[in-house]
């Protein structure tokens, strides 16, 4: 096994936003531009609300490794709120980056990352999510920042398969593909950092 | 023509069985096998499949409805974990010693005691004497092409065995990972038509299932039981070949990892011989000749073959994911080292209890193990036979 | 096809059917089991009703039913219960004396 290119990422979420569907979503991304993907939740009592973790790892051979991920290169928080509970931090690579969920700007964040000297982007998912669908759907919007600062998956043939996987999911409302498709856009133009 | 796909195990599973195309499913829901009747509940919906789907109050009841309609002559079909499978743990004998050809797959998980949903082996091990063929999976793949050939061994005429196909809970049950899926066709041709030779719907031959045994009679059957256990090792392998004829994945007993110059080498099961691997290819870029043996069939028990595979080791660190309570090591050590007591030379033995209720195991944790086995070698000296890691010591 | 009239005490493993499985009906005409039987009943016919009520009541299906009318007891399978003597309402099932 040679798993060179292989990158890491670990997703922090609370129960109920999505983090395990957006991880499963990058998984499928990845697997539709040809990769060897894994993305698995790690499970616990989990509740709505209450902490959870999810791992994708990606890479161009098949990975035998159903470890979690200790060392990611990629960390991405969902919830803001999790910075002060969970060490969103440990391990992260300093060649990686932390993409956190925040109206913050990478600046100010970077005093709450455990001293952390990589990479920090920021981005506002729950604004955007409120301003064009109305309601707050995070994960969309971070996995369209994970996907834009990682550089795993080529953008434009991210956004194709999205716009492709949506006319699926929502079979039943298309009205609402639309709106998908500007958060998927307008979340990778406003990432920072 | 291969298919590419990227589906969790218990997907994996739901799909071979829609392409399997069963008479009857008996379900009732446990985490983490959940999944399973989930999905095939939709197949059922969506009019995919033409499986009489009977929901139950309990797994003592979905495997009672495997074997009526395993009696009557149709293919039956459940899927389980844990409790669950505590709660079949005697419908499991009686399907077993009334020889019928059921496939149960299990998602494994620990069983209670405190109560906990995450992966070990503590379930699908407490069922190993209940006389089904188990064969465990590393990952998504191996687990739907385990499944895919599962009715060809149980319906086998001189095995007739029911079957489980074991996965690990959560770690490859509920991981997304790419796929190569059969067409349906294929499927249906490699598994083939039932055609059961007795069956209780056959109006022209009455027929009685499951008669009290006297002590007179019973342990002939038992008897009978055990030699189709040893049949069922030709069919295992009969399988694996027509299955390697038709995708290129080949399948035996066990995979032997770089085993051929090995000097130390681990014996495990499931989803942490993948880590493991990537443990080994880290040595080998080393020069250190270490392997593993992934056991795929724990029931029946490879004995001879294990023996011969691992008679030039030095040392030997078998991991079990179910502690076992005998005080002196869990099970699948109790059969490796069963195993080598028939060499001339034998390598030292240890046993590694890991992973207990979903804790994880990384490819370090595997290294470390590599490094025991090295000074075992070295000194000759095994240290404790038994013991756990991943568990907090105090400092 | 290995037949239950060919299957005894004596029978090897391999000479079995699998699973126990009986492949023919009425398999019970092979086996004697009246002389488990430690008292016996005798039916006596002017006393009889033709209600019938005994025939369910018999837990061996050992009272014989022919053009709606019981015959005589089936001996090779009554085990001597006493239930019909119990069941019938004409007293015409009593136990055999110096049996």
């Amino acid at each position: 096994m040679n798993n060179q290119d292989m990158v890491e990422f670990r997703w922090h979420g609370r129960g109920g936003q999505g983090a395990k569907t957006a991880c499963l979503l990058l998984a499928d991304a990845a697997f539709s531009s040809g990769k060897y993907v894994q993305g698995f939740p790690e499970y616990g009592p989990e509740r709505s609300g209450a902490p959870i973790t999810a791992y994708n790892r990606i890479s161009s051979e098949r990975c035998g490794i159903h470890s979690n991920i200790y060392e990611p290169d990629y960390v991405i928080v969902v919830d803001e709120g999790l910075l002060s509970c969970v060490d969103v931090t440990a391990g992260l690579k300093e060649t990686g980056a932390i993409i956190i969920n925040s109206s913050r700007t990478p600046d100010e964040l970077r005093a709450h990352l455990n001293g952390y000297q990589g990479r920090v982007c920021t981005i506002d998912a729950n604004r955007i999510s409120r301003d064009i669908l109305g309601q707050v759907f995070p994960n969309t919007p971070m996995l369209a920042a994970a996907v834009k600062v990682s550089g795993v998956v080529d953008v434009d043939k991210f956004t194709s398969d999205m716009e492709e996987s949506f006319h699926h999911k929502f079979a039943s409302k298309p009205q609402v593909i639309e709106g998908n498709m500007k958060v998927l856009k307008t979340s990778m133009e406003e990432v920072q950092g | 023509m291969a298919h590419l796909d990227r589906l969790s195990g218990n997907e994996a599973v739901a799909v071979a069985m829609r392409q399997i195309d069963p008479d009857v499913m008996g379900a009732f829901p446990i985490t983490p096998s959940t999944e399973i009747p989930q999905y095939f509940a939709q197949y059922v919906a969506d009019g995919l499949v033409n499986t009489e789907l009977v929901t139950v109050e309990s797994e003592h009841s979905s495997m009672s409805v495997c074997m009526g309609a395993a009696a009557a002559g149709g293919r039956a079909i459940s899927a389980t974990s844990s409790a669950g499978l505590a709660l079949m743990y005697e419908t499991l004998y009686v399907a077993a010693s009334c020889r019928m050809p059921i496939v149960l797959a299990v998602s494994t998980r620990a069983l209670s005691g405190p109560i906990n949903i995450n992966n070990d082996h503590s379930d699908a091990m407490g069922a190993r004497d209940s006389g089904w063929i188990q064969i465990y999976a590393e990952n998504n793949q191996e687990v739907y092409d385990n499944y895919v050939q599962a009715f060809p061994i149980a319906e086998t005429e001189n095995v007739r065995l029911p079957v489980m196909i074991c996965q690990d809970g959560f770690i490859t049950s509920h991981a997304v990972e790419n796929i190569e899926l059969l067409e349906d066709a294929e499927v249906k041709s490699f598994v083939g038509t039932y055609e059961p030779k007795h069956y209780l719907l056959n109006p022209d031959e009455p027929l009685a299932v499951g008669p009290y045994d006297v002590t007179h009679y019973y342990m002939e059957h038992k008897r009978q039981q055990a030699e189709a256990m040893r049949n069922a090792r030709a069919a295992i392998l009969a399988q694996a070949e027509r299955f390697e004829a038709l995708t290129g994945r080949k399948y035996g007993f066990f995979e032997a990892y770089k085993m051929d110059d090995a000097e130390l080498a681990l014996v495990l099961m499931g989803s942490t011989a993948g880590t493991a691997k990537a443990a080994v290819d880290m040595l080998r870029a080393e020069g250190r000749k270490v392997g593993l043996v992934k056991i795929r069939v724990f029931r029946p028990f490879p004995m001879e073959e294990l023996a011969e595979a691992l008679k030039n080791c030095r040392a030997v660190a078998v991991m079990d994911k179910s502690e076992g309570f005998s005080a002196c090591g869990g099970p699948l050590f109790a059969e490796t080292r069963s195993a080598l007591y028939d060499l001339e030379t034998r390598p030292k033995a240890i046993n590694i209890v890991y992973g207990l209720g979903g804790r994880d195991v990384a490819v370090d944790d595997v290294r470390a193990l590599y490094d025991r086995l090295a000074d075992i070698a070295a000194t000759g000296e095994t240290g404790p036979v038994y013991s756990h890691i991943g568990v907090r010591e105090e400092a | 096809m290995i037949h239950a009239k060919d299957i005894h005490e004596n029978s090897p493993w391999t000479k079995m059917t699998q699973g126990g499985e009986i492949y023919e009906p009425a398999t019970s005409l092979l086996f004697n089991t009246g002389d488990w039987r430690t008292q016996t009943p005798v039916f006596l016919e002017k006393k009889c009703k033709q209600c019938l009520l005994c025939v369910p009541y018999c837990p061996d299906s050992a009272i014989p039913v022919k053009d709606g009318k019981r015959g005589e007891f089936d001996l090779m399978h009554c085990k001597g219960c006493g239930i019909c003597i119990t069941a019938c309402p004409f007293d015409a099932i009593v136990w055999k004396e110096d049996a």
